[in-house]
């Protein structure tokens, strides 16, 4: 089976969802018409990313009667999407957000997990942390999504991985940084680095949109990837600018790659289990 | 021996740089700038990057002599503008602060200079209403963390592309804009007084003090580490005192605080909020 899936390397305005909203109709018209299947955004696609004391004024409900999700709900029956928002839950907490969208239904949330306050990130002063790292079923089979932070620990990944996702959807908006005489940021390649050690110990498709632009000093570096089971790349984006990268990729590759490289098979997540039970509980 | 890399792909950051500039330049607004011009290496590259980013016709270049500059100075900063074709205009500042500089007999150097330095500002952000460009800074790292700099004279600018490069980064930078060699390997001096050179003033040169910042800032290194390592104790012990000092020059003067939301502490927008 073959999946034509594209990722929205884009820039945003902050705070400024109308005008995020009609790029994001724009590039999902975009897509659709030419063939794809499946349109990733980054990480707060719709809001920007250091919004500080705009959280509680970009927050959306991702539900049929939002303004904002209304729009991208409709255009999700021609193309299945993941958009980057603000969610506010009934409790109104704010949580960094991820959204697969597909027929016009909302299929799953992920919440970011983990939230980097270090350096110069400050999210867990503005966000709730997300408590859950679910995979779901689509149409293209079962998908696992995770943002920025999250896959920068290994856990999620992992987590992912044992509830059958054979495809991840990375986003993220990452401050690029580190010099070091080389031709790209330590940040890009640290990131290049990570996703293709995660396709090829889990012999699974890692797709990844990064997103472009500058906020105040910060430059997002764009390069997002895809990369297939045998850890090879399939596509990569250009640095620093907007793109649409599209790739087709083959889902039959995971029969063939974990034909010939069984780690899903012998991966032993109970003695995981056991061990983790030991080392958090004394337990042996 | 610890490994100091200060080494810097130049395409990379001219990419970065100018894009910066471009983007918080257009998204207010606004298609145009002015850099004051001294002639030395730091403002050279600030104006090849606006120029990059705006094409030279959108970037004014202000020159600034006092009495008692050096020649050099006019004369180097007159060949970039010339390189580029950009516009320009020579305001000389005599005028203008020996009114100041008089009231007293015996003013220091300190004092003069950081009255030229702000004499420079004021006529940057005229220059700015009248060209309708906003001022891009000249301000590199190691100046910043040494506070080697006059607050709200040199310092003052809307935007700065060149604050997070060393002293010694924005050589090669300068060289692949295309910065005449005489201007990169001339000694940087602020040009406030006849026979001022930065490097005789603080007293190290920059070749020094950009490995002992980069171990201190950039890699965490605590100051004994730096000594363990071969820095002299008396020099480590200066530079953390001199950046520890110089805080005050590097962050929006505190607001005394008395309401539940105060501006600086917790009214916390970028500046590029809605744009």
């Amino acid at each position: 089976m073959k999946l034509n899936l594209a990722l929205a390397q884009i820039n945003t305005k902050l705070g400024d969802i109308e005008s995020n909203l009609e790029k994001h109709l724009a590039l999902t018209k975009q897509a659709w018409q030419d063939g794809m299947d499946l349109l990733v955004f980054p990480e707060l696609s719709l809001t920007g990313y250091v919004l500080q004391d705009l959280v509680p004024s970009v927050a959306c409900s991702p539900e049929a009667e939002d303004p904002v999700f209304h729009h991208l709900l409709d255009a999700s029956r021609d193309i299945d999407l993941v958009i980057g928002f603000v969610d506010e839950d009934t409790r109104h907490r704010f949580y960094i957000a991820s959204a697969y969208l597909s027929r016009g239904e909302i299929v799953h949330i992920h919440h970011k997990v983990y939230l980097p306050t270090y350096g110069l990130f400050d999210e867990g002063r503005f966000f709730a942390s997300g408590d859950a790292v679910h995979a779901f079923d689509t149409r293209y089979g079962r998908v696992g999504m995770l943002i920025c932070e999250d896959f920068w620990h290994a856990s999620p990944p992992y987590l992912l991985w044992q509830d059958g996702a054979d495809l991840f959807l990375l986003s993220s908006a990452s401050p690029g940084r580190g010099l070091n005489g080389e031709s790209k940021l330590e940040t890009s390649a640290w990131v290049e680095h990570i996703n293709q050690a995660y396709a090829s110990l889990f012999t699974t498709f890692i797709a990844h949109a990064n997103r472009t632009g500058f906020e105040d000093g910060l430059i997002f570096g764009g390069g997002s990837t895809v990369f297939d089971p045998n850890g090879n790349l399939v596509v990569q984006a250009p640095y620093f600018e907007e793109a649409l990268t599209k790739a087709e990729i083959d889902l039959n590759q995971l029969h063939r790659t974990r034909a010939s490289l069984p780690l899903l098979r012998d991966e032993r997540p109970e003695l995981l289990q056991h061990e983790l039970e030991r080392i958090l509980h004394g337990r042996n | 021996m610890v490994e100091i890399n200060l080494s810097i792909d130049t395409n990379l950051v001219r990419k970065i740089l100018t894009g910066f500039i471009r983007s918080e330049i257009t998204r207010i607004g606004y298609s145009r700038a002015v850099v004051n011009l001294s002639g030395g290496i730091d403002s050279a590259v600030s104006l090849f990057l606006a120029a990059e980013s705006l094409g030279p016709q959108n970037v004014l270049a202000i020159r600034l002599p006092y009495k008692s500059s050096s020649a050099d100075s006019l004369e180097h900063a007159q060949q970039l503008i010339d390189q580029l074709g950009c516009p320009s205009v020579t305001i000389p500042i005599t005028k203008m602060v020996d009114p100041l500089i008089g009231r007293e007999a015996g003013m220091t150097d300190i004092r003069k200079g950081n009255i030229m330095a702000r004499a420079r500002m004021i006529v940057a952000y005229d220059q700015s209403e009248a060209f309708k460009g906003l001022v891009v800074g000249t301000s590199n790292k190691t100046e910043i963390l040494l506070g080697y700099t006059t607050l709200f004279g040199d310092s003052a600018c809307a935007i700065n592309p060149i604050g997070d490069l060393f002293k010694t980064q924005l050589r090669p930078l300068a060289k692949a804009l295309g910065v005449p060699e005489t201007i990169l390997t001339k000694p940087p001096s602020a040009d406030l007084w006849v026979g001022q050179t930065d490097e005789g003033e603080l007293g190290f040169t920059y070749k020094e003090v950009d490995k002992l910042l980069y171990l201190l800032v950039d890699q965490r290194y605590r100051p004994e580490e730096c000594i363990e390592i071969g820095f002299e104790e008396k020099f480590v012990h200066g530079v953390v005192e001199r950046i520890r000092r110089n805080q005050f020059k590097r962050i929006m003067p505190p607001v005394a605080k008395l309401s539940r939301r105060t501006v600086g502490y917790d009214f916390l927008y970028l500046r590029d909020w809605g744009t």
